[in-house]
């Protein structure tokens, strides 16, 4: 591992364990419960960055697996009465439902804009079918599906094996924010091995990784799949923030959202999915205190910009933008040693 | 009898009303390879052009046959003029930028007309088959649709506007060099896939009410219709829009309007999976 990647990942580990142990010191519970759901919403931003800017899959139904990740939850919680047992299936089922629906598009040797649209045409099913089924007859063991009236109440998550041991919002965000750092540091570490090193081949050149005989259908359903379950997870976590689950979690302006974060943080990053869940977030629910500019309008200006102005996103342009600075004093003295320092690290 | 001719009076409105929306989509996606995500916000602008247009008092027809297709024709060429143009080529981008441009449209729309529902009424009323009822205004909509594949065929195929059109989407270079501007050809070709948009959001608005979020509904089905159909606008929009208007209808008809939608979805899904470049990327290969 180069330097500079290890000392990102040191400052990484230390700003996330800061917030993990520092922050429930500092803000009182409310604030903290905000910035819970902003650590859900930068894992949901995790699973797409993976998928669109590690495996260069352009997925327009995120929303589908948050959903269903979601709604596997809150439905299978009501039946069993406890949530450990649901959480791994709200994990499972999405990455099982990537898995299968991958499968057919890689496998199918879609190309990307159709993939785009097929994505998107199944979170439009997965919507109009949950919000249709509002009926009473539509019931899944002791759960009621409830359609555009959502599930509005289901046990929360409890400590492993003591239904009776409810988490309280301080360990909620705990555990959420240890999740955040599990799969941050386990995406990082998954890019390191060989299956990553083919990931990122495939995403550069298909064809190239195909002719040196990687079988890159396998590869992208493979990182679909994760991304999925990485999503389901967002989603469980999501239905345990609010104790509600809705259609709306599958809609469209959701899968839009997830993108704009991507985009907006950096494409081909970690922590440039992370930080554009939390800003767009928050400049969301600035926006969300005063009656006049609505939300749609400033999210979509922000997505139309960056693609033009910006396509890169955040992160990655901040980052050129310090090398730059950093460097550029030295620059006449150094030059001969930064081209052999370029030519070796990629980064 | 009298069942039987309403079932296929209500499966050609199915399928006039599917080509009506998808012709401006249509349009720019076979033209020019341009996917517009925004292109329901286009229809439903439309329908508030047309809708205030009534309420300031001006004759219905009017209202939905010109004043909207031209508001939402201006409003396309703002918009090809100040995005689209610059992300010719990047299939993607564009797809991207177009949803971000749908989000801001409807957020313009919230700010001024309000979250509210708002609508006008149909102008022709509803006749009697044998003892059931049928409306008028979808037999207007059957008409409508007709005129607009018809327009859009013979202006491709027989005019030297189309005939300079279709050659640019062919090879920009050689029409460049032959002394047309593929830039121009570009901008007026997404200025007329709008207005279309916009002409088809006037037809459609007295049929539901209409809310900033209405394009949403559209622009999955017109989406689904034209990439299914492939990439001749013509063949393409009506050979698909026969084939899930048909299905989406019978299904209805046997169930509710949400199986019918979900019916669609789901075999656009398996028609792709079959025929990755839609219909007329298989079958009618050489037509407009």
């Amino acid at each position: 591992m180069p330097d500079s990647a290890r000392n990102r990942h040191i400052l990484v580990a230390a700003i996330g364990l800061l917030i993990l142990f520092g922050l429930p010191v500092v803000v009182d519970l409310v604030t903290l419960l905000e910035i819970s759901i902003y650590v859900v919403y930068a894992i949901l931003g995790l699973s797409l960055g993976f998928i669109w800017g590690y495996g260069g899959i352009l997925c327009f139904g995120q929303a589908a697996f948050f959903g269903l990740g979601a709604y596997t939850y809150a439905v299978t919680a009501i039946n069993v009465g406890e949530s450990t047992g649901p959480f791994l299936l709200a994990i499972l089922l999405p990455l099982v439902f990537a898995a299968l629906l991958g499968a057919m598009m890689f496998y199918g040797r879609i190309s990307d804009v159709y993939m785009g649209v097929i994505t998107l045409v199944v979170t439009l099913i997965l919507f109009k079918f949950i919000n249709s089924t509002a009926n009473e007859t539509w019931i899944v063991g002791k759960a009621r599906l409830g359609g555009f009236n959502g599930i509005p109440a289901f046990p929360t998550l409890n400590v492993p094996g003591d239904p009776g041991a409810l988490l309280d919002p301080e360990q909620f965000f705990y555990v959420a924010m240890v999740f955040l750092l599990l799969v941050y540091f386990g995406l990082h570490w998954l890019m390191t091995t060989r299956f990553g090193r083919v990931v990122v081949a495939i995403r550069e050149n298909e064809v190239r990784a195909e002719l040196l005989g990687y079988d890159i259908r396998l590869y992208k359903t493979a990182v679909f799949a994760i991304g999925g379950g990485i999503g389901g997870l967002a989603g469980a976590l999501f239905a345990n923030w609010g104790n509600f689950v809705s259609p709306g979690l599958f809609s469209l302006a959701q899968s839009a959202t997830i993108i704009i974060w991507v985009i907006v943080g950096g494409l081909g990053t970690m922590i440039g999915p992370v930080v554009g869940a939390v800003l767009i977030q928050y400049i969301t629910t600035l926006l969300g205190q005063q009656g006049v500019i609505n939300n749609a309008f400033v999210l979509g200006g922000i997505l139309v910009l960056f693609v033009l102005l910006l396509p890169k996103g955040l992160m990655p342009t901040l980052g050129q933008l310090l090398t730059r600075l950093r460097r550029a004093p030295r620059r006449p003295a150094r030059r001969s040693a930064e081209q052999a320092e370029g030519g070796r690290d990629g980064h | 009898m009298d069942f039987v001719a309403v079932i296929i009076l209500e499966v050609l409105y199915a399928i006039a009303s599917l080509a009506l929306i998808s012709a401006g989509l249509a349009v720019v996606f076979g033209m020019m390879r341009v996917i517009n995500l925004a292109h329901g916000e286009f229809l439903m602008l439309g329908g508030y052009a047309a809708i205030v247009s009534v309420r300031a008092g001006l004759n219905i027809y009017v209202a939905m046959l010109v004043v909207a297709p031209l508001v939402v024709g201006i409003i396309g060429l703002i918009i090809e003029r100040c995005v689209i143009q610059f992300l010719y080529g990047r299939m993607l981008d564009t797809m991207l930028a177009t949803w971000g441009l749908s989000l801001l449209l409807t957020g313009v729309v919230t700010m001024i007309f309000g979250n509210t529902t708002t609508g006008i009424s149909t102008p022709i009323g509803g006749f009697a088959i044998g003892s059931y009822q049928a409306s008028g205004y979808n037999i207007f909509i059957m008409l409508a649709g007709i005129a607009v594949i018809a327009v859009i065929f013979t202006v491709l195929k027989t005019t030297r506007l189309g005939l300079i059109a279709r050659g640019a989407m062919q090879s920009a270079d050689m029409a460049s060099g032959l002394g047309h501007n593929p830039k121009r050809i570009y901008m007026v070709t997404f200025t007329l896939g709008a207005a279309l948009s916009g002409l088809a959001g006037g037809i459609l608005a007295p049929l539901t009410g209409l809310t900033p979020t209405s394009g949403g509904l559209y622009v999955s089905k017109a989406f689904i219709t034209v990439i299914s159909g492939g990439a001749a606008v013509v063949t393409g929009t009506v050979s698909s829009s026969a084939l899930f208007g048909t299905l989406t209808q019978l299904t209805m008809l046997l169930s509710t309007p949400v199986w019918g939608d979900v019916a669609m979805l789901f075999a656009a899904i398996v028609l792709l999976r079959l025929l990755p470049r839609g219909i007329t990327g298989r079958f009618f290969r050489r037509q407009v």
